[in-house]
Protein backbone atom coordinates (compact mmCIF):
# COMPACT_ATOMS: atom_id res chain seq x y z
CA UNK A 1 0.00 0.00 0.00
CA UNK A 2 1.24 3.77 -0.69
CA UNK A 3 0.96 6.39 1.57
CA UNK A 4 -2.06 7.92 0.20
CA UNK A 5 -4.03 4.87 0.59
CA UNK A 6 -4.47 5.13 4.25
CA UNK A 7 -6.46 7.40 5.44
CA UNK A 8 -4.35 8.63 8.32
CA UNK A 9 -0.23 7.81 7.65
CA UNK A 10 2.71 8.47 10.18
CA UNK A 11 5.77 8.56 9.34
CA UNK A 12 9.01 9.18 11.84
CA UNK A 13 6.96 12.01 14.13
CA UNK A 14 9.49 13.38 17.01
CA UNK A 15 8.16 15.62 19.33
CA UNK A 16 10.28 17.06 21.92
CA UNK A 17 9.36 18.76 25.51
CA UNK A 18 12.59 20.69 25.67
CA UNK A 19 14.87 17.89 25.85
CA UNK A 20 12.26 15.50 27.00
CA UNK A 21 12.08 13.48 23.80
CA UNK A 22 8.07 12.40 24.13
CA UNK A 23 7.73 10.69 20.69
CA UNK A 24 10.43 8.97 19.14
CA UNK A 25 10.04 8.06 15.65
CA UNK A 26 6.76 7.09 15.47
CA UNK A 27 5.10 5.29 12.34
CA UNK A 28 1.44 4.35 12.55
CA UNK A 29 -1.28 4.32 9.91
CA UNK A 30 -5.26 4.32 10.29
CA UNK A 31 -7.38 3.27 7.34
CA UNK A 32 -10.99 4.80 6.70
CA UNK A 33 -13.42 2.83 9.11
CA UNK A 34 -11.24 1.36 11.48
CA UNK A 35 -10.76 1.65 14.86
CA UNK A 36 -6.96 2.00 16.20
CA UNK A 37 -6.15 1.29 20.38
CA UNK A 38 -3.45 2.73 21.86
CA UNK A 39 -2.51 1.42 24.72
CA UNK A 40 0.86 1.93 27.12
CA UNK A 41 1.66 3.15 30.79
CA UNK A 42 1.02 6.63 31.50
CA UNK A 43 3.67 9.36 29.57
CA UNK A 44 4.45 6.71 26.79
CA UNK A 45 3.39 9.01 24.53
CA UNK A 46 -0.33 8.50 23.93
CA UNK A 47 -1.84 11.42 24.62
CA UNK A 48 0.98 13.69 22.87
CA UNK A 49 0.47 11.45 19.53
CA UNK A 50 -3.15 11.98 19.84
CA UNK A 51 -2.81 15.74 20.38
CA UNK A 52 0.04 15.87 17.43
CA UNK A 53 -2.56 14.51 14.99
CA UNK A 54 -4.77 16.99 14.94
CA UNK A 55 -2.16 19.72 15.66
CA UNK A 56 -2.52 20.69 19.15
CA UNK A 57 1.26 19.70 19.38
CA UNK A 58 3.23 21.04 16.48
CA UNK A 59 5.88 18.03 15.76
CA UNK A 60 8.99 18.62 15.18
CA UNK A 61 10.47 16.10 12.72
CA UNK A 62 8.34 13.10 10.46
CA UNK A 63 5.24 13.86 8.59
CA UNK A 64 1.50 13.25 9.39
CA UNK A 65 -0.73 12.93 6.40
CA UNK A 66 -4.43 13.35 6.41
CA UNK A 67 -7.04 12.23 3.71
CA UNK A 68 -4.13 12.83 1.60
CA UNK A 69 -3.10 15.98 2.39
CA UNK A 70 0.23 16.85 4.49
CA UNK A 71 -0.52 18.45 8.11
CA UNK A 72 3.08 19.12 9.16
CA UNK A 73 4.26 21.04 6.53
CA UNK A 74 3.40 24.56 7.65
CA UNK A 75 0.75 25.32 5.11
CA UNK A 76 -2.05 23.67 6.43
CA UNK A 77 -4.94 26.30 7.60
CA UNK A 78 -5.37 24.57 11.33
CA UNK A 79 -8.12 25.69 12.39
CA UNK A 80 -9.95 24.09 8.88
CA UNK A 81 -7.95 20.82 9.86
CA UNK A 82 -9.29 20.74 13.23
CA UNK A 83 -12.96 21.17 11.81
CA UNK A 84 -12.49 17.69 10.41
CA UNK A 85 -10.69 16.00 13.24
CA UNK A 86 -12.75 15.81 16.78
CA UNK A 87 -11.10 14.97 20.19
CA UNK A 88 -12.48 14.41 23.00
CA UNK A 89 -10.43 14.81 26.41
CA UNK A 90 -10.05 13.02 29.66
CA UNK A 91 -11.34 15.77 31.85
CA UNK A 92 -14.33 16.54 29.58
CA UNK A 93 -13.26 20.48 29.19
CA UNK A 94 -16.90 21.29 28.69
CA UNK A 95 -17.29 25.13 28.75
CA UNK A 96 -18.83 25.72 31.98
CA UNK A 97 -20.54 28.88 31.02
CA UNK A 98 -22.60 27.71 28.49
CA UNK A 99 -25.34 24.85 28.30
CA UNK A 100 -25.63 21.55 26.98
CA UNK A 101 -27.03 23.28 23.68
CA UNK A 102 -24.30 26.39 23.60
CA UNK A 103 -21.12 23.91 24.40
CA UNK A 104 -22.53 21.74 21.18
CA UNK A 105 -23.60 24.22 18.94
CA UNK A 106 -20.74 26.81 19.25
CA UNK A 107 -18.54 25.42 17.08
CA UNK A 108 -21.12 24.25 14.55
CA UNK A 109 -22.41 28.32 14.56
CA UNK A 110 -18.97 29.96 14.48
CA UNK A 111 -16.47 28.01 12.92
CA UNK A 112 -18.80 25.81 10.02
CA UNK A 113 -21.52 29.15 9.71
CA UNK A 114 -24.42 27.11 10.63
CA UNK A 115 -27.30 29.41 11.45
CA UNK A 116 -28.64 28.96 15.27
CA UNK A 117 -31.71 26.73 13.91
CA UNK A 118 -29.51 24.73 11.48
CA UNK A 119 -27.67 24.04 14.60
CA UNK A 120 -29.67 23.93 16.92
CA UNK A 121 -32.04 21.10 15.44
CA UNK A 122 -28.45 19.12 14.77
CA UNK A 123 -27.60 19.54 18.59
CA UNK A 124 -31.10 18.00 19.15
CA UNK A 125 -31.12 14.91 17.18
CA UNK A 126 -27.30 14.34 18.56
CA UNK A 127 -28.59 14.89 22.02
CA UNK A 128 -31.10 11.54 21.08
CA UNK A 129 -28.79 9.82 20.02
CA UNK A 130 -26.58 10.17 23.26
CA UNK A 131 -29.55 10.10 25.38
CA UNK A 132 -29.79 13.15 26.73
CA UNK A 133 -32.30 15.37 24.85
CA UNK A 134 -33.83 16.42 28.43
CA UNK A 135 -30.35 18.04 29.21
CA UNK A 136 -30.33 20.50 26.60
CA UNK A 137 -30.63 23.90 29.10
CA UNK A 138 -28.45 22.26 31.82
CA UNK A 139 -25.18 23.83 32.87
CA UNK A 140 -22.10 20.89 32.50
CA UNK A 141 -21.81 21.49 36.46
CA UNK A 142 -25.01 19.88 36.85
CA UNK A 143 -24.52 16.72 35.29
CA UNK A 144 -22.43 13.44 36.21
CA UNK A 145 -18.99 12.55 34.51
CA UNK A 146 -20.65 10.39 32.71
CA UNK A 147 -23.02 12.44 31.18
CA UNK A 148 -20.58 15.72 30.76
CA UNK A 149 -18.14 12.88 28.50
CA UNK A 150 -21.53 11.98 26.07
CA UNK A 151 -22.05 15.84 26.02
CA UNK A 152 -18.28 16.12 25.12
CA UNK A 153 -18.67 13.35 22.26
CA UNK A 154 -21.65 15.12 20.67
CA UNK A 155 -19.94 18.50 20.71
CA UNK A 156 -17.59 17.28 18.70
CA UNK A 157 -19.96 14.65 16.80
CA UNK A 158 -21.45 18.35 16.15
CA UNK A 159 -18.83 18.95 13.90
CA UNK A 160 -19.31 16.10 11.63
CA UNK A 161 -15.40 14.69 11.49
CA UNK A 162 -14.07 12.25 9.30
CA UNK A 163 -11.88 11.15 12.53
CA UNK A 164 -12.10 11.17 16.32
CA UNK A 165 -9.54 11.01 18.66
CA UNK A 166 -10.55 9.76 22.43
CA UNK A 167 -8.55 10.37 24.77
CA UNK A 168 -8.35 8.18 27.54
CA UNK A 169 -11.93 9.74 27.78
CA UNK A 170 -13.05 7.17 30.41
CA UNK A 171 -9.86 7.62 32.91
CA UNK A 172 -11.66 10.59 35.04
CA UNK A 173 -15.01 8.19 35.63
CA UNK A 174 -16.31 6.61 38.42
CA UNK A 175 -16.33 2.66 37.27
CA UNK A 176 -20.38 3.17 37.41
CA UNK A 177 -19.97 5.31 34.46
CA UNK A 178 -17.28 4.01 32.41
CA UNK A 179 -20.40 1.79 30.84
CA UNK A 180 -22.43 4.29 29.24
CA UNK A 181 -19.46 6.30 27.91
CA UNK A 182 -17.76 3.13 26.31
CA UNK A 183 -21.54 2.01 24.75
CA UNK A 184 -21.25 5.66 22.78
CA UNK A 185 -18.21 4.68 21.63
CA UNK A 186 -19.04 1.05 20.41
CA UNK A 187 -22.34 2.59 18.74
CA UNK A 188 -20.01 5.10 16.79
CA UNK A 189 -17.35 2.50 15.62
CA UNK A 190 -20.52 0.48 14.52
CA UNK A 191 -21.33 3.70 12.56
CA UNK A 192 -17.97 2.90 11.02
CA UNK A 193 -16.17 6.53 12.48
CA UNK A 194 -12.91 6.21 11.64
CA UNK A 195 -11.14 6.75 15.39
CA UNK A 196 -7.64 6.67 17.55
CA UNK A 197 -8.08 6.15 21.15
CA UNK A 198 -6.04 6.07 24.26
CA UNK A 199 -7.48 4.01 26.45
CA UNK A 200 -6.80 2.21 29.68
CA UNK A 201 -10.02 0.00 29.31
CA UNK A 202 -8.44 -3.53 27.78
CA UNK A 203 -10.97 -5.14 27.28
CA UNK A 204 -13.20 -2.60 25.53
CA UNK A 205 -9.93 -1.97 23.59
CA UNK A 206 -10.46 -6.03 22.52
CA UNK A 207 -14.05 -5.82 21.41
CA UNK A 208 -13.72 -2.71 19.29
CA UNK A 209 -10.00 -2.10 17.86
CA UNK A 210 -9.39 -3.37 14.53
CA UNK A 211 -5.62 -2.69 15.73
CA UNK A 212 -3.50 -1.97 19.25
CA UNK A 213 -0.79 -0.54 19.72
CA UNK A 214 1.35 -0.75 22.38
CA UNK A 215 3.62 2.58 23.19
CA UNK A 216 6.60 2.33 25.53
CA UNK A 217 8.77 5.37 25.94
CA UNK A 218 7.89 7.14 23.05
CA UNK A 219 7.65 4.21 20.40
CA UNK A 220 5.26 2.09 19.26
CA UNK A 221 6.77 -1.22 20.18
CA UNK A 222 4.35 -3.38 18.70
CA UNK A 223 1.23 -3.15 16.99
CA UNK A 224 -1.29 -5.81 15.62
CA UNK A 225 -5.06 -7.02 15.52
CA UNK A 226 -6.01 -6.90 19.53
CA UNK A 227 -6.49 -10.90 19.64
CA UNK A 228 -2.58 -11.18 18.72
CA UNK A 229 -1.12 -8.42 21.05
CA UNK A 230 -3.50 -9.31 24.14
CA UNK A 231 -2.90 -13.55 23.87
CA UNK A 232 0.56 -13.70 22.24
CA UNK A 233 2.12 -10.60 22.75
CA UNK A 234 5.39 -10.74 20.91
CA UNK A 235 7.69 -8.19 23.04
CA UNK A 236 9.26 -8.53 26.59
CA UNK A 237 7.40 -5.46 27.60
CA UNK A 238 4.58 -5.67 26.12
CA UNK A 239 3.71 -8.88 28.26
CA UNK A 240 4.69 -6.89 31.24
CA UNK A 241 2.06 -3.89 30.80
CA UNK A 242 -0.62 -6.74 30.01
CA UNK A 243 0.72 -8.60 33.39
CA UNK A 244 0.07 -5.36 35.38
CA UNK A 245 -2.99 -4.50 33.81
CA UNK A 246 -4.42 -7.92 34.39
CA UNK A 247 -3.39 -7.59 38.37
CA UNK A 248 -4.82 -4.56 38.62
CA UNK A 249 -8.05 -5.89 37.33
CA UNK A 250 -8.77 -4.11 34.07
CA UNK A 251 -8.79 -6.97 31.74
CA UNK A 252 -11.40 -8.92 32.53
CA UNK A 253 -14.19 -6.04 31.85
CA UNK B 1 -17.07 66.82 72.28
CA UNK B 2 -20.34 68.95 71.82
CA UNK B 3 -17.45 71.61 69.88
CA UNK B 4 -16.89 68.30 67.80
CA UNK B 5 -20.06 67.17 67.25
CA UNK B 6 -21.45 70.80 66.21
CA UNK B 7 -18.64 71.14 63.70
CA UNK B 8 -19.14 67.97 61.97
CA UNK B 9 -22.99 66.89 62.47
CA UNK B 10 -25.13 70.03 63.30
CA UNK B 11 -28.63 68.80 62.21
CA UNK B 12 -28.85 72.61 60.62
CA UNK B 13 -25.88 72.79 59.23
CA UNK B 14 -25.73 69.14 57.12
CA UNK B 15 -29.38 70.29 55.78
CA UNK B 16 -28.35 73.85 54.97
CA UNK B 17 -25.55 72.16 53.04
CA UNK B 18 -27.24 69.27 51.27
CA UNK B 19 -28.42 72.22 47.54
CA UNK B 20 -24.57 73.03 47.21
CA UNK B 21 -22.78 69.85 48.39
CA UNK B 22 -25.30 67.77 46.07
CA UNK B 23 -24.48 70.11 43.03
CA UNK B 24 -20.95 69.22 43.35
CA UNK B 25 -21.89 65.66 43.46
CA UNK B 26 -23.33 65.47 40.34
CA UNK B 27 -19.86 66.18 38.93
CA UNK B 28 -18.58 63.53 40.71
CA UNK B 29 -21.23 60.99 39.71
CA UNK B 30 -20.67 62.45 36.02
CA UNK B 31 -16.79 61.89 36.00
CA UNK B 32 -17.28 58.87 37.69
CA UNK B 33 -19.68 57.46 35.16
CA UNK B 34 -18.03 57.86 31.97
CA UNK B 35 -14.28 57.22 33.58
CA UNK B 36 -15.89 54.05 34.48
CA UNK B 37 -16.99 53.50 31.28
CA UNK B 38 -14.05 54.11 29.19
CA UNK B 39 -12.01 51.88 32.21
CA UNK B 40 -14.22 48.54 31.23
CA UNK B 41 -13.71 48.67 27.67
CA UNK B 42 -10.20 50.02 27.31
CA UNK B 43 -8.88 48.21 30.47
CA UNK B 44 -9.69 44.94 28.35
CA UNK B 45 -8.58 45.89 24.91
CA UNK B 46 -5.09 46.45 26.89
CA UNK B 47 -5.06 43.05 28.64
CA UNK B 48 -6.07 40.84 25.22
CA UNK B 49 -3.43 43.15 23.58
CA UNK B 50 -1.12 41.98 26.19
CA UNK B 51 -2.07 38.56 26.23
CA UNK B 52 -1.57 38.49 22.12
CA UNK B 53 -0.18 35.12 20.61
CA UNK B 54 3.07 35.49 17.75
CA UNK B 55 6.44 37.51 17.51
CA UNK B 56 4.95 39.67 15.11
CA UNK B 57 2.68 41.29 18.19
CA UNK B 58 5.97 41.82 20.31
CA UNK B 59 5.58 45.55 19.67
CA UNK B 60 2.22 46.27 21.09
CA UNK B 61 2.14 43.56 24.15
CA UNK B 62 5.89 45.83 24.85
CA UNK B 63 3.86 49.26 24.80
CA UNK B 64 0.87 47.69 26.64
CA UNK B 65 3.37 46.58 29.26
CA UNK B 66 5.22 49.94 29.36
CA UNK B 67 1.64 51.50 29.69
CA UNK B 68 0.54 49.57 32.78
CA UNK B 69 3.89 49.71 34.49
CA UNK B 70 4.29 53.29 33.88
CA UNK B 71 0.30 54.69 34.88
CA UNK B 72 0.32 51.87 38.25
CA UNK B 73 3.08 53.64 39.73
CA UNK B 74 2.29 57.34 38.76
CA UNK B 75 -0.11 58.93 41.50
CA UNK B 76 -3.58 60.34 40.01
CA UNK B 77 -3.25 63.90 41.30
CA UNK B 78 0.44 64.20 39.78
CA UNK B 79 -1.68 62.60 36.40
CA UNK B 80 -4.59 65.54 36.89
CA UNK B 81 -1.92 67.92 37.14
CA UNK B 82 0.24 67.06 34.02
CA UNK B 83 -2.98 66.70 31.92
CA UNK B 84 -4.82 70.19 33.28
CA UNK B 85 -1.60 72.33 33.76
CA UNK B 86 0.02 70.87 30.93
CA UNK B 87 -1.89 69.97 28.15
CA UNK B 88 -3.54 73.28 27.53
CA UNK B 89 -0.35 75.43 27.68
CA UNK B 90 0.71 73.20 24.24
CA UNK B 91 -1.79 75.28 22.06
CA UNK B 92 -2.26 72.23 20.37
CA UNK B 93 -5.77 72.22 18.42
CA UNK B 94 -8.05 69.74 20.36
CA UNK B 95 -6.08 68.35 23.22
CA UNK B 96 -5.43 71.71 24.44
CA UNK B 97 -9.32 73.45 25.30
CA UNK B 98 -10.96 70.92 26.78
CA UNK B 99 -12.51 71.91 30.45
CA UNK B 100 -10.99 70.35 34.13
CA UNK B 101 -13.91 68.02 34.12
CA UNK B 102 -12.54 66.48 30.77
CA UNK B 103 -9.07 66.84 32.00
CA UNK B 104 -10.09 64.95 34.95
CA UNK B 105 -11.91 62.01 33.23
CA UNK B 106 -8.88 61.89 31.49
CA UNK B 107 -6.69 61.22 34.42
CA UNK B 108 -8.89 58.73 35.80
CA UNK B 109 -9.68 56.58 33.19
CA UNK B 110 -5.49 56.48 32.15
CA UNK B 111 -4.56 55.97 35.59
CA UNK B 112 -7.73 53.18 36.29
CA UNK B 113 -7.21 51.22 32.94
CA UNK B 114 -3.36 50.43 34.26
CA UNK B 115 -5.11 49.09 37.31
CA UNK B 116 -8.01 47.14 35.66
CA UNK B 117 -5.84 45.87 32.85
CA UNK B 118 -4.72 43.99 35.56
CA UNK B 119 -7.55 42.21 37.13
CA UNK B 120 -8.77 41.21 33.30
CA UNK B 121 -5.35 39.81 33.00
CA UNK B 122 -5.39 37.94 35.76
CA UNK B 123 -9.09 36.68 35.20
CA UNK B 124 -7.53 35.56 31.55
CA UNK B 125 -5.10 33.83 33.10
CA UNK B 126 -7.32 32.34 35.37
CA UNK B 127 -8.80 29.91 32.72
CA UNK B 128 -7.92 26.60 32.80
CA UNK B 129 -5.35 26.17 29.08
CA UNK B 130 -7.83 22.88 28.78
CA UNK B 131 -10.75 25.51 28.16
CA UNK B 132 -8.79 26.98 25.31
CA UNK B 133 -7.39 23.90 23.69
CA UNK B 134 -10.90 22.30 24.07
CA UNK B 135 -11.91 25.34 21.73
CA UNK B 136 -9.11 25.14 19.21
CA UNK B 137 -9.76 21.70 19.05
CA UNK B 138 -13.40 22.30 17.36
CA UNK B 139 -11.60 24.51 14.89
CA UNK B 140 -12.38 27.73 16.43
CA UNK B 141 -10.21 30.60 15.96
CA UNK B 142 -7.52 31.99 18.68
CA UNK B 143 -10.25 35.48 18.39
CA UNK B 144 -13.28 33.43 18.35
CA UNK B 145 -11.97 31.42 20.87
CA UNK B 146 -10.98 34.62 23.35
CA UNK B 147 -14.61 36.32 22.19
CA UNK B 148 -16.88 32.76 23.52
CA UNK B 149 -14.45 30.91 25.58
CA UNK B 150 -12.40 32.37 28.08
CA UNK B 151 -13.31 36.15 28.36
CA UNK B 152 -16.94 35.38 29.18
CA UNK B 153 -15.12 33.29 31.65
CA UNK B 154 -12.61 35.47 32.71
CA UNK B 155 -14.79 38.63 33.31
CA UNK B 156 -17.04 36.34 35.53
CA UNK B 157 -14.29 36.03 37.88
CA UNK B 158 -12.97 39.42 38.09
CA UNK B 159 -16.40 41.33 38.88
CA UNK B 160 -15.42 41.51 42.39
CA UNK B 161 -11.82 42.73 42.13
CA UNK B 162 -13.26 44.69 39.40
CA UNK B 163 -15.89 46.38 41.63
CA UNK B 164 -13.05 47.22 44.46
CA UNK B 165 -11.16 49.38 41.69
CA UNK B 166 -14.55 51.10 40.55
CA UNK B 167 -15.26 51.92 44.89
CA UNK B 168 -11.60 53.46 44.08
CA UNK B 169 -11.62 55.26 41.43
CA UNK B 170 -15.58 57.11 42.55
CA UNK B 171 -13.42 58.13 45.72
CA UNK B 172 -10.49 59.15 43.65
CA UNK B 173 -13.46 61.51 41.45
CA UNK B 174 -12.34 63.75 44.51
CA UNK B 175 -9.03 64.12 43.69
CA UNK B 176 -9.61 66.03 40.97
CA UNK B 177 -10.69 68.93 42.73
CA UNK B 178 -7.19 70.04 42.83
CA UNK B 179 -7.32 71.03 39.18
CA UNK B 180 -10.62 73.14 40.07
CA UNK B 181 -13.17 71.41 39.16
CA UNK B 182 -15.96 72.38 41.43
CA UNK B 183 -17.25 69.04 42.92
CA UNK B 184 -18.40 67.97 46.08
CA UNK B 185 -15.34 68.18 48.05
CA UNK B 186 -14.99 71.54 46.38
CA UNK B 187 -18.52 73.03 47.92
CA UNK B 188 -17.77 71.34 51.21
CA UNK B 189 -15.06 73.68 51.35
CA UNK B 190 -17.08 76.76 50.16
CA UNK B 191 -19.11 75.81 52.63
CA UNK B 192 -17.22 75.63 55.15
CA UNK B 193 -15.48 78.93 54.75
CA UNK B 194 -19.32 80.37 54.34
CA UNK B 195 -20.64 79.41 57.26
CA UNK B 196 -17.97 78.04 59.48
CA UNK B 197 -19.29 74.81 59.22
CA UNK B 198 -17.82 71.20 58.38
CA UNK B 199 -20.74 69.75 58.09
CA UNK B 200 -20.39 69.91 54.35
CA UNK B 201 -17.62 67.49 54.47
CA UNK B 202 -19.58 65.31 56.52
CA UNK B 203 -22.35 64.96 53.79
CA UNK B 204 -20.06 64.82 51.18
CA UNK B 205 -18.61 61.48 52.88
CA UNK B 206 -22.39 60.60 53.29
CA UNK B 207 -22.94 60.52 49.55
CA UNK B 208 -19.80 58.95 48.57
CA UNK B 209 -20.76 56.04 51.00
CA UNK B 210 -24.52 55.85 49.91
CA UNK B 211 -22.87 55.50 45.96
CA UNK B 212 -21.08 52.99 46.31
CA UNK B 213 -22.86 50.70 48.67
CA UNK B 214 -25.88 49.27 47.00
CA UNK B 215 -23.51 49.38 43.75
CA UNK B 216 -21.47 46.53 45.94
CA UNK B 217 -24.74 44.76 46.96
CA UNK B 218 -25.62 44.41 43.36
CA UNK B 219 -22.73 42.78 42.12
CA UNK B 220 -23.18 40.85 45.04
CA UNK B 221 -26.77 39.44 43.65
CA UNK B 222 -25.64 39.20 40.23
CA UNK B 223 -22.56 36.59 40.99
CA UNK B 224 -25.17 34.58 43.36
CA UNK B 225 -27.85 34.67 40.77
CA UNK B 226 -25.00 33.46 37.83
CA UNK B 227 -23.91 30.79 40.44
CA UNK B 228 -27.08 29.57 41.21
CA UNK B 229 -28.14 29.10 37.38
CA UNK B 230 -24.86 27.30 36.41
CA UNK B 231 -24.58 24.94 40.10
CA UNK B 232 -28.12 24.02 40.95
CA UNK B 233 -27.62 25.67 44.74
CA UNK B 234 -25.19 27.17 46.79
CA UNK B 235 -22.90 24.84 48.99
Amino acid sequence: MTETDHFVAVRGVIKRFGDNEVLREIDLTVDLHQVVCLIGASGSGKSTLLRCLNLLEPVDEGTIVIDGQAITNGQVDVNVLRRKIGIVFQAFNLFPHMTVMQNITLAPRKARGLSKDEADSAARDLLQRIGLDDKADEFPDRLSGGQQQRVAIARALAMNPTLMLLDEITSALDPQLVGEVLNLVRQLADTGMTMVLATHEMGFAREVADKVCFLDGGVILEEGPPDQIFSSPREERTREFLARIIEAGRLLA
Amino acid sequence: MGKFLHAFFSPLGLRRAVPQVWDGFQTNIKMMVIAEALVLVLALVVAIVRGLPGRSTLPLRAIAVAYTDFFRGTPLILVAYVFALGLPSLQLAVVSHQSLITYGILSLTIVYTAYVTEVYRAGIESVHPSQRMASRSLGLTYAQTMRYVILPQAIRRVVPPLLNDFIGLQKDTAIITVIGVTDALAQAGFYSNDFFSYAGYTLAAVFFVILTIPFARFTDHLIKQREQLERGQLV
